[in-house]
């Protein structure tokens, strides 16, 4: 890897016809920030997106076969949901587990990898779809070159 | 958006031929006999393909003649390049969170060394 990654920044990219890729470096070893993502008391803390929102059902059976199922809710009563199934789990370097949300959202393979950097870690995170097609659809981008329409903020995604 | 809303698109999005409709129409309105020409399929097919789109509030489909011309409803698309927004921001905003709690789970731990 060559990109220079810098703290504070969370990085996305496309790195394959089937994937969307989110990196981030995190100032702590990588055996904390393993548990960051593998332990509820841990999770429920910071995996919450935009203010506003509290995770109050974090359920993590952490071993290949064992589910995962997140709830977040806000105080309007809006709620998300997903869940999965854990495929492999290798601490501190290697996470692989499966995701999915209600309807017909296609599955989607996740991997998480804990690269350590002289104290920190660089997490790369990556949503593999099972197809192409699926992986646009869900950026919007297969529509793009035909399409007289402002993609201006996607365009910035994939930035 | 509810996530029934954003499935009922993404589905409509996942076949290549109404893609393709989509991105003819994007261009225009036009009728089943116009969208059915680049493509091998016969009036039927085509749609079929439409009325997906259409339950999919994808595309409207003028009442006004008997060829029923079809063309675009942007907004949800628009959604669908909201939730890759939506995804970015999530991991943003969390990744900040996780920033500062690690820092203090750290400084917890050395308050903890201390004699």
């Amino acid at each position: 890897m060559t990109t220079a990654h810098r703290i504070g920044a969370t990085d996305f990219a496309t790195p394959s016809d089937t994937e969307i890729e989110a990196t981030r470096v995190v100032d702590a070893p990588r055996e904390l920030v393993f548990d960051c993502w593998t332990k509820a008391e841990h999770v429920t803390k910071w995996m919450l997106g935009p203010e506003g929102w509290t995770m109050p059902v974090c359920e993590i059976d952490l071993r290949p076969g064992g589910s995962w199922h997140f709830k977040w809710s806000r105080a309007d009563g809006c709620e998300m949901e997903m869940q999965g199934t854990y495929e492999e789990i290798s601490p501190p370097e290697r996470l692989v587990s499966t995701e999915r949300w209600d309807g017909d959202w296609p599955e989607t393979v996740n991997t998480v990898v804990f690269t350590e950097l002289d104290g920190q870690t660089l997490v790369t995170s990556t949503m593999r779809y099972p197809s192409k097609e699926a992986r646009d659809a869900a950026l919007g981008t297969g529509m793009k070159d035909g399409m007289d329409m402002s993609f201006a903020r996607l365009d910035a995604y994939l930035a | 958006m509810t996530t029934d809303t954003l499935s009922l698109t993404f589905s409509a999005l996942a076949d290549p031929t109404r893609r393709a409709i989509l991105a003819r129409l994007a261009q225009g309105a036009a009728t089943v006999k116009e969208l059915s020409a680049p493509f091998a399929m016969s009036g039927p097919a085509v749609s079929k393909h439409l009325r997906v789109l259409e339950r999919a509030g994808l595309i409207a489909r003028g009442r006004e003649a008997q060829w029923r011309p079809c063309r675009l409803e942007a907004a949800p698309l628009e959604e669908v390049a909201e939730w890759a927004e939506h995804y970015r921001r999530f991991w943003d905003a969390s990744y900040e969170r996780l920033d500062d709690y690690v820092r203090q789970l750290q400084k917890e731990n050395d308050d903890d060394d201390r004699p």
